[in-house]
């Protein structure tokens, strides 16, 4: 915590928001896929990286909750915040779709994911350092996972090509709202406690590049984007998510297993 | 006989750790070796059985025709002494 130390404590509690609500939302939409994925197999695949990314966002809710200093849980902030103080980016709540659409989705995450925590391990935050540096590994095996099926179906028959080339289309336009750097990933950025996005946006698109080169797939031009899931601002979709996620603690507070 | 549909099945070994022999545990589908690694690591070292996996596509494995076993295993039944208990162990060693 030495350098980390003259970040304020309630602006490093959003930044760290953001990073668990990322893996959180993540998670619960990969969740919708079990008993529902193309094999037995791609249930448990996917059931996987769900618990891991939930594995993340303990770390990290937890440790928003210390920043915080009101005594709120892991558990508290998960499932008593209101969508809008949810920080999480909008490409991470958009629907599962097809099983191609949420391939691609996963690689977009998990190639951003890689590329960020990859930096976070260097963190001036000794306990987000520590996060990072157990989460990469988990990561690293996500986009292994999720980079053989973007190859296996864009590199694959017409139709799997095809819808694979749709979601590309249709997700890429939520790429941009990862990179776009604002007032906290800047102070963030200049206390050393995470890396410059235009830094990670540039390994991002080196490993996307050569995925979409390996699945024949196109790289859509621009990432306009008009959305701002990090500062709360979210499509309609996480109010489904969240009321499928939360609705058990809302109904019976303070529920335990 | 396959459905053409279903992935083919392959054969999942697991090293539980560095020293031992990769022992059959079990199998799965999956379109290709890749995905039958990770498919494999996701169902069988989940609970960190395995330091390294071999998979091999269960067609590819020949098996001896269980209506042959009479010939193949049963004339070593009555050669016990091919058996190592003829010999007297001295009481320093431990580990034979």
């Amino acid at each position: 915590m030495s350098e980390a130390a003259s970040v304020a404590a309630d602006t490093l509690f959003r930044y760290v928001l953001r990073l668990g609500d990322m893996s959180l939302v993540l998670a619960q939409r990969l969740g919708e896929w079990v008993g529902h994925a193309p094999a037995l197999e791609e249930d448990l695949g996917l059931a996987n990286i769900a618990l891991d990314l939930i594995g993340q966002s303990r770390f990290l809710l937890s440790y928003a909750g210390e920043l915080e200093g009101n005594g709120r849980s892991e558990d508290d902030l998960a499932f008593l915040r209101e969508h809008r103080d949810y920080l999480n980016p909008i490409l991470v709540e958009q629907p599962n779709g097809d099983f191609a659409h949420s391939i691609v989705r996963q690689v977009l995450i998990d190639a951003f994911q890689l590329a960020l925590y990859e930096r976070l391990v260097h963190s001036s935050d000794e306990r987000l350092a520590s996060i990072a540096a157990k989460s990469v590994k988990e990561i690293r095996y996500h986009l292994r996972y999720s980079g053989g099926w973007l190859v296996r179906l864009g590199d694959g028959t017409a139709e799997s090509h095809a819808r694979t080339q749709a979601a590309l289309q249709s997700l890429w336009r939520y790429t941009g709202e990862l990179f776009a750097e604002d007032e906290l990933d800047r102070s963030m950025c200049g206390h050393g406690v995470a890396p410059s996005l235009a830094e990670v946006q540039t390994a991002w698109g080196a490993r996307i590049d050569d995925l979409l080169t390996a699945a024949t797939l196109q790289r859509p031009a621009g990432q306009a984007h008009a959305w701002h899931g990090k500062r709360g601002e979210h499509s309609e979709h996480l109010g489904y998510i969240l009321a499928d996620m939360q609705h058990m603690q809302r109904t019976y507070p303070g529920a335990r297993w | 006989m396959q459905h053409p549909r279903e992935w083919p099945l392959f054969e999942v070994f697991v090293r539980a750790r560095g020293g031992l022999d990769h022992k059959h545990v079990g199998s799965v589908h999956a379109t290709d070796t890749r995905m039958a690694i990770e498919h494999a690591r996701d169902l069988y070292t989940r609970r960190q059985e395995g330091v390294s996996i071999w998979v091999v596509r269960s067609a590819d494995i020949a098996a001896s025709d269980p209506g042959e076993a009479d010939s193949l295993f049963e004339p070593a039944r009555d050669k016990v002494y091919r058996h190592p208990t003829f010999y007297d162990i001295p009481d320093e060693v431990k580990t034979l």
